[in-house]
């Protein structure tokens, strides 16, 4: 199966917020006072959220909480109200966000084509394509089957690829919905494993989940999200610690925490 | 077909024996015969090449596009769906004919005038069929396409690549649609002998003689030609699925 | 990508389909030596066409491509300029189109005959031939009787002999009169499943096939005599109509070489047409 995944480096040192505490790190997307309406349904109410470089962030909630649509927000795929800025980065330009989705999806063709897509579509130049889309197989382990149609991988393949996909891209942001979910717990590592080195790298994590063992291992920040509000924003150790509203206490508790 | 036509002397009417001349006629392969089937193959070819670019692209197109009076926009294509042939052939033929608009350069009754006949009929049809075939992708990957940043066309685009088979579909059937019509061609071709005559108005020509066998016959004929296109086609297409369930 | 290669051999292959199509066209694709005839329906079907265009041909190396349709759509589509020359079988229309301007001159070429079929049984008792009489006999009676009704020479005859018998149609018709708006073949077709009496050229009786019941009762009246005339387009009406080379094929039809092949032009031994081009 998986035969070639980079093992895990240690986080680069000028992550001042991996290592949680010290000056919080640069701002990369400002969320002030959201809302998003789906036509009658009020998907996300008076959302207030700050970014920043370096986040490790996951969020909880039940289902039809409003998890799905932050990250699209996030990301910028819906319209809102409110405020949304996304500020430069230090090196100028603005930030390239990827998001990975519950159910991967890959067009009929093959493994590689999928992550040539993802490439073209940003434009990279055509002289760099093949060897990133090569880097980004290695890294997850797929570049044996780089040709073979994407849709006969099984479910954790398909969620490498997705992940490769984005990861080609040399996103700023990763954006992931549930992206274990689906899997059987030998995929779930793995995936959970290359969404960490991605994170040691440097890229900033955003990522929804119903796993509070998931929450625990991968977060530096957990937020509750209820009906569409953002209840509880806290650093991880603080928020699995200490008390909390009596809503976000309940889900908690209700929420298995082994897996 | 001249010389087959004075050996039948009496008037046969079971079906049985249409198929039994129509099996003759594809066994003696009669040089006119083939020419006209011929004829009928390629203006219906080119006429879904022609088709399949326009009709894939407005049908991309609308399934994306908002515009004020988009839903008008697409009642008429579904609606354009049912124009009849021969109306499709009178309106072409206005437009070519001498006195008309495009009269100029000189189309009129021949095979040029049928490709644009019958690429005017299909273009409703696939782009109504493809419209819906992109939709119901959309609806399962739009948002990630768009996530990966492609624009609305674009996805579109994208979706008709990734449901190849359902437009090899929609284009099977549109090619049905062209090679069984009568009525464009016949108004617009004018059914020259060695020239414009397809399989259809053939038929046609000899059901108004009262050769009902040998219309009957040809339309066999006809019915064979299309059966050996769609077989050819299909087995190409089952084998490459053969393929990828090997992977599984 | 692998894609974009899939995609550059796809539209190879399509472009070498075309090419392929391009190049198995028949010849006459690029032929510049052609007219188009606007004739009658009933004319091709009488096989004519296929036994004296190739003799032209050989004579003088046009080819002549024709469309053929009812005589009232053949008048119509010359009008539009989209025919070069126009053989047809109703002098009252050919004469109108000429003093409309839409042609020079009209040359009578040659003539056939109708004949009235039906069923050999003849309830109606029409048998003979006195055309004006068998119409009125057909009126008294109800049997059913097929019109082609589509503006064509066949039909325009049938009008007059409906007159010349004395009988208005636009007043009453008689009672089994049907109008089936079609070609004279499909109104045959009509005829014998219907065991009706039907107005018809010889040329496209001796050809039909479908006859069931329906036999000749009516012929040999000189009032069934059906003149057929050619015209060449106008050029001055229409600039772009090849009216030189339509021009050799009036010529030829009426001269002693054209004549005499509509005469030899014959089904089962019978002479079909009878050239009377005026010398």
């Amino acid at each position: 199966m998986c035969s070639a995944v980079v093992p895990l480096s240690p986080p680069p040192a000028t992550n001042a917020l991996a290592a949680g505490r010290g000056v919080p790190a640069r701002p990369l997307i400002d969320l002030e006072r959201v809302h998003v309406r789906f036509g009658p349904v009020h998907a996300l109410r008076d959302v207030s959220l700050t970014l920043r470089r370096g986040d490790r962030l996951v969020l909880v909630g039940a289902n039809g909480s409003g998890k799905t649509t932050l990250l699209r927000v996030l990301h910028g795929l819906v319209p809102l109200e409110g405020r949304r800025a996304v500020h430069h980065l230090i090196e100028g330009r603005l930030p390239v966000a990827a998001m990975l989705f519950q159910r991967p999806f890959l067009l009929s063709l093959s493994v590689r084509f999928n992550v040539m897509l993802g490439l073209w579509l940003h434009r990279v130049p055509r002289a760099e394509r093949a060897a990133r889309c090569q880097r980004a197989l290695r890294r997850v382990g797929l570049d044996a089957v780089a040709s073979r149609a994407a849709r006969t991988l099984s479910g954790g393949q398909q969620q490498r690829l997705a992940l490769a996909r984005a990861w080609a891209l040399e996103p700023d942001v990763l954006l992931l919905d549930e992206p274990t979910a689906n899997l059987d717990p030998g995929a779930k590592r793995e995936v959970e494993r290359l969404i960490d080195a991605l994170a040691d790298d440097g890229v900033t994590v955003v990522m929804s989940t119903h796993n509070l063992g998931q929450a625990k291992r991968l977060a530096t920040r957990v937020a509750y999200l209820e009906a569409g509000r953002l209840v509880v924003d806290l650093p991880v150790d603080r928020f699995f610690n200490d008390a909390l509203p009596s809503e976000a206490a309940l889900f908690l508790k209700g929420e298995l925490p082994w897996t | 077909m001249a010389l087959l036509r004075r050996h039948r002397a009496t008037a046969m009417n079971s079906i049985a024996d249409s198929l039994l001349l129509a099996a003759q006629l594809i066994t003696r392969a009669d040089a006119d015969l083939w020419h006209i089937v011929g004829l009928s193959l390629r203006v219906s070819a080119v006429a879904c090449a022609i088709g399949a670019a326009a009709g894939l692209c407005l049908g991309a197109w609308l399934a994306v596009a908002r515009f004020p009076g988009h839903g008008v926009a697409v009642w008429l294509v579904n609606s354009l769906l049912a124009l009849p042939s021969v109306v499709v052939g009178l309106l072409v033929y206005l437009l070519l004919s001498r006195s008309g608009p495009l009269g100029e350069f000189g189309i009129l009754f021949t095979p040029t005038a049928m490709v644009f006949a019958q690429s005017v009929l299909v273009v409703p049809l696939i782009a109504a069929l493809s419209r819906r075939l992109v939709l119901e992708a959309l609806r399962d990957g739009g948002d990630q396409l768009r996530s990966l940043g492609a624009g609305p066309f674009l996805s579109a685009l994208l979706m008709l690549l990734h449901e190849r088979f359902g437009v090899l579909t929609v284009l099977l059937t549109a090619f049905g649609r062209a090679v069984s019509e009568v009525g464009a061609v016949m108004v617009v071709g004018g059914n020259i002998d060695g020239f414009t005559r397809v399989m259809t108005t053939a038929i046609a020509l000899e059901t108004s003689k009262g050769d009902l066998p040998l219309a009957l016959g040809l339309g066999f004929v006809l019915l064979a030609v299309v059966g050996a296109v769609n077989g050819v086609i299909l087995l190409m297409q089952g084998r490459t699925a053969l393929e990828r369930e090997a992977y599984v | 990508m692998d894609v974009m290669r899939a995609l550059r051999r796809r539209v190879v292959l399509l472009g070498a389909l075309a090419a392929a199509m391009a190049s198995a066209a028949p010849p006459a694709w690029s032929q510049d030596r052609f007219i188009v005839m606007a004739s009658t329906t009933s004319t091709e079907q009488s096989g004519l066409f296929g036994h004296l265009l190739p003799l032209f041909k050989q004579a003088t190396g046009v080819d002549v491509r024709v469309v053929a349709v009812g005589t009232g759509q053949a008048l119509d589509m010359a009008r539009r300029g989209d025919a070069d020359v126009v053989f047809v079988h109703d002098t009252a229309a050919e004469e109108k189109f000429v003093a409309e301007g839409f042609s020079v001159k009209r040359w009578p070429v040659m003539y056939n005959d109708f004949v009235v079929v039906g069923p050999a049984s003849d309830p109606a008792k029409i048998k003979g031939n006195d055309i004006a009489a068998a119409l009125a006999r057909l009126n008294a009676s109800a049997a059913p009787f097929i019109s082609r009704g589509d503006k064509s020479g066949t039909h325009a005859a049938e009008l007059r002999l409906w007159q010349a018998a004395g009988i208005d149609l636009a007043k009453a018709k008689p009672a089994g009169y049907k109008e089936c708006g079609c070609g004279m073949g499909p109104a045959l077709n009509m005829g014998s499943s219907s065991n009706a009496y039907v107005l018809s050229d010889r040329g496209t009786w001796l050809s039909f096939k479908n006859r069931g019941d329906l036999a000749i009762l009516v012929e040999g009246d000189k009032r069934l005599f059906n003149q057929y005339g050619v015209m060449v387009v106008n050029p001055a009406k229409h600039p772009h109509v090849k009216s030189a080379l339509a021009q050799q094929f009036a010529d030829w039809v009426v001269s002693a070489a054209g004549q005499q092949a509509i005469a030899d032009y014959k089904i089962n031994g019978q002479q079909l047409f009878f050239p009377n081009a005026e010398r």
